[in-house]
């Protein structure tokens, strides 16, 4: 039976589905079978951000509404083999995801993948709620940045009340996923620290992701950055990030910190 | 080593902006909901319905988006015996 994760943020553009597109296929790499299901209807990038715009046939709200099977829904990676994706519909309203519909597809994904990761849409609307709603873990992608660490704060609020776990008086284990960071800019006190953000949100860290421009090279070509360069800063803090997922205790490390402009040309792989 | 990747990297931003230009021109060029793919794809299951029971989980279709040409391919395991159960 596969763990169901759900990537959520509640602020737009704070990097889920580069995170959810990192993540799965690192635990993919590792040789998990994973799948990614993209919830963001009417405005998917999952599919783009994978690499597999161009072989979308059928999508989620298909195999919801019985149009397509599960099986005929489901893209394959081309580079690692034990992952796949379930894009959103580009052209569908999001009402078209039903409470039951969903709970069927995620039943069935959990009996056929070691992982389910579900990328939230943005905001705290219908399509959040219902991909946060069967998740055994949640992943809580937050910028070092006020106005995302509230919108965080709210979501987790709602992780605590809206989903089965909690509906069944379990308490839902959560994580917290720090993206875009920059350990000169806090460091020189122009952006907020870990420890303070640890501070206000209160859950436990996953990983920080160190800002980079690996991650937006990696979205051009169409792969998840582990994939793209499986050695730059950000992918080497994803694998990371994994292991910490799958129950290893490993300290967390600050990306990137003290660098010079030629530490960060000769000294790559220090970060 | 590094300095060497550093340099030779090729950019990706042409990447990128063929993909956008590929991808946007499929979703603009449809119409409502159902673009020209789709369409065949849902009409061509449902000619061949007629003629024969189809089970969903021997029907294998593959799609890939081109600039140019787009495919479709639609793999379908008929049964010796399929003609007779649809007649």
């Amino acid at each position: 039976m596969g763990k169901v994760i759900v990537v959520t943020s509640g602020k737009g553009g704070v990097g889920k589905t580069t995170s959810t597109a990192a993540l799965g296929a690192a635990l993919a790499q590792g040789g998990d079978k994973v799948v990614v299901v993209d919830f963001d209807v009417g405005l998917r990038n999952l599919d783009l951000v994978m690499g597999a715009e161009r072989r979308v046939v059928y999508d989620l709200v298909n195999v919801i509404q019985g149009e397509a099977k599960l099986t005929q829904a489901l893209i394959r990676d081309k580079r690692v083999e034990t992952l796949y994706l379930l894009p959103a519909s580009q052209t569908r309203d999001k009402d078209n995801l039903t409470p039951e519909g969903v709970e069927k597809v995620i039943a069935a994904l959990k009996n056929a993948f070691d992982w389910v990761i579900c990328d939230s849409p943005a905001g705290i609307e219908r399509g959040a709620t219902l991909a946060m709603r069967h998740a055994d873990v949640a992943i809580v992608v937050t910028n070092p940045e006020v106005s995302s660490v509230r919108d965080s704060d709210r979501i987790i609020g709602l992780l605590d009340s809206k989903t089965l776990k909690a509906e069944n008086g379990e308490r839902m284990e959560k994580h917290l996923l720090l993206t875009r960071y920059d350990a000169a800019r806090a460091e020189r006190g122009d952006m907020l620290k870990v420890d303070d953000v640890l501070e206000i949100l209160s859950i436990p860290l996953l990983g920080i992701i160190p800002e980079s421009t690996d991650v937006l090279r990696a979205s051009n070509v169409g792969a998840p950055v582990t994939l793209a360069d499986n050695r730059c800063a950000p992918a080497l803090a994803y694998f990371e990030a994994v292991r910490r997922l799958k129950g290893e205790n490993l300290p967390v490390t600050i990306p990137g910190d003290k660098r010079s402009f030629l530490g960060k040309i000769f000294g790559r792989k220090a970060a | 080593m590094n300095l060497f990747r550093f340099f030779s990297r090729p950019q990706s931003a042409p990447a990128a902006r063929e993909r956008l230009q590929v991808l946007l021109a499929h979703e603009r060029a449809s119409t409502g909901d159902v673009d020209l793919i789709n369409k065949l794809r849902d009409e061509i299951l449902k000619a061949i319905s007629k003629h024969m029971q189809v089970d969903d989980e021997k029907v294998t279709i593959k799609m890939e988006r081109g600039a140019q040409v787009s495919t479709l391919a639609v793999d379908i395991e008929i049964p010796f015996d399929a003609g007779k159960k649809a007649a």
